[in-house]
């Protein structure tokens, strides 16, 4: 790549160039002045982001438009699809299940992945090397072995949960058949999985917390509870604000979990809306109007992103 | 377990403030009981899978298996095609783990070391893929996928998986803390664009290579839904969807999907053992996972 060290002027609408540390015998802009190699360097990302991103995004929003089964042609059929979105009782119980699911899993996993790390940093607790391999465990498990794991469980007949239930002289809960109980099971095997990976960036933020902050709260006398309320919370705000946003939108797109425990049953009552698309666009392939419900699901992201957004904003000023 | 450890590890302490002593065995009594709660279903299944299957549903239920057995094992690596299924995920998770590598790092280094509004968009794009996720493009991506003939084959689940923003902003943070003195002083001696990114960039962000191969290679093995769309033929099925199908068969064969399920962790488990540090150390301050 000898070609690559053409030394093209710099484009001035670059701007935000970073502050010079010190000074140099060698001109700072030759750092710029190469177009060929970040090209080349970026050039598998830029196809791929041009095949898989926007290609799909441009024909997606072309065919929510449409009543496109997969083959054939692909004919117009204007506002229809969301039309018939928004009187899609099937769609809107889906959506109010994932928000419902959402609404449940964010705060336990906040709280789960917070309290283990806040252990595992703890100068008090003892076995860390151990404990901490244990908690870390379950993100190496994929949704539907975790989803094997959980269902092995709570079955509803040959459950160690109902067996153990059943032992200390209660009834057996039906984990399966009833709509609310299954969903209960998710939420628990999700909050088991999620942990891990917020755990870390908790860990990595409760250790960035300096230290002469407890020192002195200590002197002042503050108390374990005060010390984590005042300094501990509002120091890791930042990490706090990426765990809710991606648990979030993470949660929302649950599909493997749900469909090793329950497959979305006892029969759709607890279909999540990545299922709602995936059954519609490929069970019944309603590719079209799969796609209108897609991108509803995408402006509820953008709008979850959006609020969580300014709400941290606002927080934060 | 707890108990146990506890006693010379107190001993160790080094500032003895009076109440540290309690608040030790509290702190650490409640760390262990989450730990028994977080590793109970795993154990619980870890040994039902060596229970016969006849045994797996006689109450009273017991938590060692009366007879040891790995029929389930067996069977499923013979009878279900789980080796098959094994050979594919990992044609799958390695090929895309050292495409995601290739790509990220490079496309890292460009977005740290080099300077023009069309990087910057590049980036502002890049990060534009985190928020717009394959589940909510699902059904066209699937009809780009056929359009460009990967439609049932492994390449297909692989391709669209390389690009990721985590393993591109990973290595971007890691090349920003590199010196612009060394490339500089590369220049200088003559040293290509390519060649330094290569022969001296590549091998500093070691760290970062290991730390993104472990997410990678995660990802791909574990994942379930894009496999499930672009895979047809059974004999291409990668573990989680022949697990799936074992889960979504109208009689569920538990012997036979437990052992299979145990099978399909452990290479996982195996690498995180050996590479522990490289995961739990892993600066994703950047804060993206896929």
């Amino acid at each position: 790549m000898v070609d690559s060290v053409q030394a093209e002027p710099r484009s001035v609408s670059a701007g935000g160039e970073p502050a010079p540390t010190r000074p140099r015998w060698w001109p700072k802009r030759k750092l710029n002045s190469y177009t060929t190699a970040p090209l080349l360097m970026i050039s598998i990302n830029l196809v791929l982001f041009l095949l898989f991103f926007i290609w799909p995004a441009v024909i997606g929003l072309n065919y929510s438009f449409t009543s496109y089964t997969g083959v054939g042609p692909a004919p117009y059929v204007g506002l229809d699809n969301y039309e018939r979105l928004l009187n899609d009782s099937a769609f809107y119980a889906a959506l109010w299940r994932t928000l419902i699911y959402t609404g449940a899993v964010v705060p336990l996993t906040f709280v789960a992945s917070l309290g283990t790390a806040y252990l595992l940093v703890s100068q008090h607790s003892k076995g860390k090397t151990v404990t901490r391999v244990i908690f870390f465990m379950p993100w190496l498990i994929s949704p539907i072995i975790a989803g094997v794991i959980w269902r092995w469980l709570f079955g509803e007949n040959f459950g160690l949960v109902n067996f153990v239930i059943t032992e200390l002289g209660g009834k057996a809960l039906p984990w399966q058949s009833n709509a609310n109980l299954s969903l209960i099971v998710v939420v628990i095997a999700a909050t088991w999985m999620g942990t891990a990976f917020n755990m870390l960036l908790f860990v990595a933020a409760l250790k960035n917390v300096p230290t002469s902050y407890y020192e002195a709260a200590d002197l002042d006398g503050a108390n374990a509870w005060q010390k984590f309320r005042r300094i501990t919370l509002p120091a890791i705000a930042p990490t706090s604000f990426i765990v809710v946003l991606l648990s979030t939108l993470h949660t929302m797109k649950e599909y493997g979990l749900i469909f090793a425990i329950n497959a979305g049953g006892p029969g759709t009552q607890n279909n999540l809306i990545v299922q709602y698309i995936y059954t519609t666009g490929f069970r019944k392939a309603q590719i079209g109007y799969a796609s209108a419900a897609s991108f509803v699901l995408l402006l509820i992201l953008v709008i979850i992103a959006v609020v969580q957004l300014l709400a941290s904003r606002r927080k934060g000023s | 377990m707890a108990v146990a450890s506890k006693p010379p590890a107190l001993r160790r302490r080094k500032t003895g403030k009076k109440g540290d002593v309690p608040r030790s065995i509290g702190t650490s009594s409640i760390m262990w009981l989450l730990a028994v709660v977080y590793g109970l279903p795993l154990i619980w299944f870890l040994l039902s899978s060596f229970k016969p299957a006849g045994d797996l549903f006689s109450y009273p239920l017991t938590v060692f298996p009366k007879h040891w057995t790995v029929s389930g094992y067996t069977q499923a690596w013979t009878k279900f095609d789980v080796a098959q299924y094994f050979v594919n995920t990992l044609i799958v998770a390695v090929s895309a783990t050292l495409l995601t590598i290739v790509a990220s790092a490079a496309a890292g280094y460009a977005l740290a070391k080099y300077n023009s509004w069309w990087l910057k968009i590049f980036a502002g794009c890049i990060l534009l893929t985190t928020m717009l996720p394959g589940e909510t493009i699902l059904a066209p991506l699937f009809v780009v996928i056929r359009n460009i003939g990967l439609y049932n084959s492994l390449a297909g689940v692989v391709v669209p998986a390389v690009i990721t923003a985590t393993g591109t902003f990973m290595f971007r943070q890691f090349f920003v803390t590199v010196p612009n003195d060394l490339l500089e002083a590369a220049r200088i001696d003559g040293s290509s664009e390519l060649s330094t990114f290569i022969r001296i960039m590549l091998p500093l962000a070691r760290p970062i290579v290991l730390t993104l191969a472990i997410f990678s290679f995660q990802w791909r093995w574990n994942d379930f839904l894009w496999p499930l769309i672009i895979l047809n033929d059974p004999n291409q099925f990668t573990l989680q969807i022949g697990v799936a199908s074992i889960v979504g068969a109208q009689n569920v064969n538990w012997s036979v999907l437990l052992g299979a399920s145990v099978l399909s962790m452990l290479p996982l488990i195996a690498i995180y053992l050996v590479f522990q540090k490289y995961v739990m150390s892993a600066d994703i301050n950047a804060g993206l996972k896929d």
